[in-house]
């Protein structure tokens, strides 16, 4: 176990996790992503930021192929993870979004209990050999999403009962629990009251010990907490990339600054 | 907390993406079976409308054919006018048993004057003519006297018999076992076929004729019953719609929330899966025996598709009518116009197109409906077409469609198979035209708002 | 004088009040129709309904009552002996009425040769009724003539009284309407209000056809249970009614019908649920646009068939098949209908109905929790299987609880495809009979409304309604529960 972590983080350090190369997204006749070029290292919350309809969750939806689930949209370019080219014909979707997990704008639990809702990913992977390693990965996924205090006792409770902040967290640790080395975080807080957003963003912190984390973000206060480096979309572009401190005190580019001081939003 | 951290990501997303792990092709050949039940379902739902339709067409389309033979046949005088004063009233004395050795003897002599020879006794011959062509030559007579003394052609009616023999429904073989018809009886019409006496035309007969008994399925018509439907249909139109609209106006628009609206909200929705025998029990005991309407009369019939429709039509104004945004409603009351006024004269034309749609879906539901007109008595026998409605039709009694239908199933003779599935062809027909003139308003009248 | 003519005087009437009002109003403002509270057409509006409506409805009241009391009166004149063995009060009514029809018929076309109607004898009468195709219950006597002219001057006399009634009042509707037609009325809202009153009423008549369906059935249940002990008709094994007597030798036993009605529906699911929860799961989650748009309405067709075209290919081609095919060279019977052909052919019937509703419900399952699985790498079907068909479940119930009640109640196909004999047996290729069927094989051809095998269909007709009315109200209840948890 340790020995492929250090490995990993050892690939990591020289190469980025994710390479994204004149990607374009079409919904349609509207050209939703033009011609989008980053890198995204691992071990790092990379944030995406921009006015609404700028595309940022498109391309976010591009690194998991959660666009193939809408017929018409179409995705040329290049996107590569660990040098390997997503959506070349042998990749398998499956497989891919079992290796780049997702977390939704809002709270999305399975109508079942907790316990069912976070085991969901290892039991379709396959991922545990008994009920006991299984309860073991659970429990896990849990106290990685910082949710184990609150759902010990009530594990075999629905999940759509816990609090918009629990019912996220719970999101999170289903995520967490199929064992992805990359997450991909939807507008994460959008729908959660600032003490929730607060432990969900300690949280994310928390999780870049282990996946690289891609969020994409309405509020560019969370974007400067969590985020180590700051990517700024408009009308499909990849405006600037960069570090997120360099990018909200000197953009470069006039647009980013007007985003930033709130006159494009 | 450091047992978690040291875990890290284990598990599913090792190793390369580029190659597929034997658990992933396992599940995507679950997967793949999944999508082949769901595909063969449709087929199977798709598959069963062709067999449906195929089953349907290939028994009843033959009913739109018909076989006749053209006879000459002389009309003496001395017997069916001794008088001489050609008044149909004095000459209708002389009933079908007059006119049968007419029509036998005719068709003896066009067989001689054909050159047709043939070993049958005349009464043999005369079985190819169906007894309903005797009737109809009777009538021919009746309504234009002065054709007695003269010699006319007669394109009479084949018997049920000779006219499967042509549809395939009766076959040398099954013409030794029947008591009906011979097979020598079968080489005549041959010969009377080879000789341009004997033919199939379209069937007008088919639309315009009223039932016909057991013994003559070549004659039986759907004039009544068709009549009968119209009726029917025409009463539900009269009657559903305007209380099917005034009560959806009254639910949508000014229904106070309270239980008497919540009351009938409950009945409509429950009365739209009541099986519609009931509805049959609820017009017999309430409109025939309580009220002492006639039996077998399309007012009856009316009635009870009238309660049957008005959820359909309740249901698709409703719909219609929450489709008109607010904002027009807004509008009108914004110019000062009253509730009713701003109801009446905006919202209502607005929510037309969707309105008539719904009408028209729930009067093809009543069309086709057969079990309730079964139990106040439209599956009599009638021969007589009602009058028009001006001169109290709807007292009369009438069949209707599907009733008609499912009245020759009942009957022993197969060629009524036939004509049953042929009623069914034009039952079909009836209601692909309504639900094409749907579907057409919706198209153009569609508005988005 | 007939009702014809009272309407056509009351509509005349509708008219002239509908006029005067309008002119009235108008002049009580000098012809200045802007000083008036409402459009003219208001008070014109007004007038015509307030001399009508109430007319209307008297009439309609009258013509109701009329007919029950005058029978009661003429009922309680006429002696016990009138009332001849076997007879019912019911009936001979019947025939004083026939037999008033026929006096009234003998005046006015002068046949008795007299205008006497004390020299009016039962076989002049007789003659009369016979030659006109009347026939009668039992032959004609002298106590039930005797009551015959009596009803029918009775009638003359109140078919006056109702139309001087009916007139009067809307000769007095007309006046008051006139005499209110001032400028400062507010005929809009009194308009209006009788109006929305209108429409309330068109909106109750769904109340008034379900009390009209319970009550009907219940009146005769009652009847029905009188002659017949209930514990019999529940649980008895046997039905088998005797067509020649009266009660007595029929048994009346539900079981078997219920057993034969179930059988079939069960049946029926088998086949319907899976192909159209399929279908539905088909269309909506993986079908392409184009094959959908022609898929889905090619199914729905098979909802807007009647259902007498299905007991048609039920009799005429599926049974003989099942019969050629299983049933005979398996031993299991060699009749064309049995409850395999109408099950079979039911579940075809259904297949669109289970199909759109589980469309509905599948669709109503929002986006969200499709994303939340295909993101962590489920695939389609583990996503179908695992959460949108859970999630759906309830809604599903429903559908499958509204498909059960369809089969329970459907008629013409098991009329044609099921047969008729009553049986508790297991063997599917076997004819068995349904309540349905039975509600219809007793209340068509000759019936009788005496006697307990014409009264059964109605105890039949109920308990089919109750079990219909539970199953619906159960899944509508489900049903809206579901859609509310995604609303």
């Amino acid at each position: 176990m340790k020995d492929t972590n250090m490995t990993e983080n050892a690939v990591t350090t020289d190469t980025p996790k994710i390479t994204a190369r004149g990607v374009q997204v079409y919904y349609g006749d509207t050209h939703a992503i033009k011609d989008v070029d980053v890198e995204i290292a691992a071990n790092t919350v990379t944030a995406f930021i921009g006015p609404s309809g700028c595309g940022k969750s498109t391309f976010l939806r591009c690194i998991n192929r959660m666009n193939d689930t809408i017929p018409i949209a179409r995705v040329e370019g290049d996107i590569r993870i660990d040098g390997e080219d997503i959506y070349d014909k042998r990749v398998d979707p499956v497989q891919l979004r079992a290796k780049v997990g997702m977390v939704f704008q809002k709270p999305n639990p399975f109508p079942k209990s907790i316990y069912d809702n976070v085991a969901y990913g290892p039991r379709i992977h396959g991922l545990s050999k008994n009920k006991a390693d299984l309860d073991e990965i659970v429990e896990n996924a849990l106290r990685r999403a910082a949710l184990w205090d609150e759902a010990k006792d009530r594990l075999q409770q629905p999940g759509t009962g816990l609090s918009g902040g629990q019912q996220q967290r719970l999101c999170i640790a289903r995520a967490v629990a199929t064992a992805p080395e990359i997450l991909l975080m939807d507008e994460p807080c959008s729908a959660l009251d600032p003490i929730a957003t607060a432990q969900v963003e300690e949280l994310i912190d928390e999780l870049r010990q282990n996946y690289s984390v891609v969020i994409v973000t309405h509020s560019m206060q969370q974007a400067a907490r969590v985020s180590q480096k700051t990517a700024f979309f408009h009308l499909g572009h990849l405006v600037e990339y960069g570090e997120t401190g360099k990018i909200f005190t000197s953009p470069e580019d006039p647009r980013t600054e007007s985003y930033i001081s709130g006159r494009i939003g | 907390m450091t047992d978690v951290t040291a875990a890290g990501p284990t598990g599913a997303g090792k190793g390369s993406l580029l190659n597929q792990d034997d658990r992933t092709g396992k599940r995507n050949r679950a997967e793949g079976r999944f999508k082949m039940y769901g595909l063969i379902a449709v087929c199977i739902g798709i598959g069963m409308l062709v067999l449906l339709l195929i089953s349907i067409l290939s028994n009843g389309l033959s009913s739109f054919q018909q076989t006749t033979l053209r006879i000459q046949v002389d009309l003496p005088e001395d017997k069916l006018d001794k008088s001489g004063v050609r008044d149909p009233s004095v000459m209708s004395k002389v009933t079908t048993f007059g006119y049968a050795p007419l029509l036998r003897d005719g068709l003896v002599a066009t067989l001689a004057a054909n050159g047709i020879e043939t070993e049958l006794s005349d009464k043999d011959v005369a079985e190819l003519i169906s007894d309903e062509s005797v009737a109809q030559l009777r009538n021919r007579v009746l309504a234009n006297p002065d054709v007695i003394g003269t010699t006319i052609e007669v394109n009479a009616l084949a018997s049920g018999r000779i006219d499967g023999y042509y549809k395939d429904r009766v076959t040398m073989a099954s013409a030794e076992r029947d008591s009906n018809i011979s097979p020598e009886q079968l080489q005549l019409a041959d010969r009377l076929k080879e000789a341009g006496l004997l033919g199939t035309s379209f069937n007008w007969l088919f639309f315009t004729a009223p039932d016909a008994s057991d013994t003559r399925p070549e004659a039986a018509g759907l004039g009544v019953a068709i009549l009968g439907s119209l009726y029917m249909m025409l009463i539900v139109l009269v009657l559903a719609l305007p209380i099917g609209v005034a009560a959806s106006i009254y639910l949508e628009e000014f229904a106070p929330q309270n239980r008497w609206t919540d009351l009938i909200e409950v009945n409509i929705s429950n009365l739209a899966a009541v099986p519609s025998i009931v509805f049959g029990i609820l017009g017999l005991a309430i409109f025939i025996n309580f009220a002492g309407l006639p039996q077998s009369a399309p007012i009856v019939g009316g009635l009870v598709l009238t309660l049957m429709t008005l959820p359909t039509i309740i249901i698709a104004t409703r719909a219609a009518l929450k489709a008109v945004p607010p904002s027009i409603r807004d509008a009108a009351l914004g110019l000062g116009a009253s509730k009713m006024q701003s109801v009446f004269h905006h919202v209502l034309p607005l929510a037309m197109p969707g309105i008539l749609t719904g009408t028209i879906i729930g009067l093809a539901q009543a069309l086709g409906e057969t079990a309730p007109l079964l139990l106040i008595g439209m599956v009599a026998f009638v021969r007589e077409y009602p009058d028009s409605p001006l001169d109290g039709g709807f007292f009369d009694p009438a069949t209707a469609l599907p009733v008609q239908i499912f009245n020759w199933t009942q009957r022993s003779d197969p060629a009524f198979v036939e004509r049953a599935s042929g009623a069914i062809i034009v039952l079909l027909l009836f209601l692909l035209v309504m639900n094409l003139t749907a579907i057409f308003l919706r198209r153009k009248f569609e508005r988005r708002w | 004088m007939p009702t014809s003519w009272i309407l056509l005087i009351l509509a005349a009437l509708g008219i002239v009040a509908f006029y005067v009002s309008r002119a009235r109003a108008i002049g009580s403002v000098d012809g200045d129709a802007r000083r008036l509270h409402s459009l003219p057409i208001y008070y014109g509006l007004n007038g015509a309904m307030t001399a009508l409506v109430p007319a209307l409805l008297l009439l309609a009241v009258w013509l109701v009552v009329q007919p029950t009391l005058l029978d009661r009166s003429i009922l309680s004149d006429l002696p016990d002996s009138a009332i001849p063995e076997g007879s019912t009060p019911g009936l001979v009514m019947g025939d004083v009425r026939r037999v008033a029809d026929g006096v009234e018929q003998g005046f006015a076309f002068n046949q008795f040769g007299t205008r006497d109607l004390s020299s009016l004898n039962t076989e002049a009468v007789g003659e009369i009724l016979s030659a006109g195709g009347t026939a009668l219950g039992t032959p004609l006597t002298a106590d039930v003539l005797s009551a015959a002219v009596d009803y029918w001057q009775a009638r003359v006399v109140l078919s006056w009284i109702m139309a001087a009634a009916v007139i009067g009042i809307a000769l007095i509707g007309t006046a008051w309407a006139i005499r209110k037609s001032q400028g400062e009325f507010r005929a809009r809202n009194v308009v209006e209000k009788g109006v929305l009153i209108l429409l309330m009423a068109a909106a109750s008549i769904a109340i008034l056809t379900t009390l009209g369906i319970v009550l009907s059935m219940l009146f005769e249940t009652m009847n029905f249970f009188r002659q017949y002990s209930w514990t019999e008709f529940f649980f008895n094994l046997t039905w088998k009614p005797s067509f020649s007597g009266r009660g007595g030798a029929s048994e009346l036993g539900i079981l078997p019908l219920l057993w034969g009605t179930l059988y079939i529906s069960f049946i029926a699911l088998i086949v319907a649920v899976p192909i159209g929860l399929f279908a539905a799961i088909y269309l909506s989650e993986y079908a392409g646009k184009r094959f959908r748009s022609i898929a889905k309405p090619l199914i729905e067709i098979l909802a807007g068939i009647p259902t007498i075209v299905y007991g048609l290919f039920a009799l005429v081609t599926v049974g003989p098949l099942l019969r050629d095919a299983f049933a005979s060279p398996l031993g299991l019977g060699n009749s064309a209908s049995s409850v395999m052909t109408a099950g079979l052919v039911m579940g075809i019937m259904l297949i669109p109905f289970v199909s759109s509703l589980s469309d509905d419900i599948i669709n109503a399952v929002p986006q969200a929790m499709r994303d939340g699985s295909l993101g962590l790498g489920a695939t389609q079907s583990e996503t179908i299987r695992q959460v949108i068909v859970p999630a759906a479940l309830p809604g599903i119930v429903g559908a499958v609880l509204l498909a059960a009640s369809r089969a329970i109640g459907e008629t013409m196909i098991v009329v044609l495809g099921a047969g008729a004999a009553a049986r508790l047996d297991l063997n599917p290729f076997e004819a068995m009979t349904t309540v349905t069927v039975k509600i219809v094989s007793q209340l068509t051809g000759d019936t009788d409304f005496a006697s307990p095998e014409t009264l059964v269909a109605f105890a039949l007709g109920l308990t089919l309604f109750v079990i219909t009315l539970g199953l619906n109200v159960l899944a509508l209840f489900i049903v809206r529960k579901y859609r509310e948890q995604y609303e």
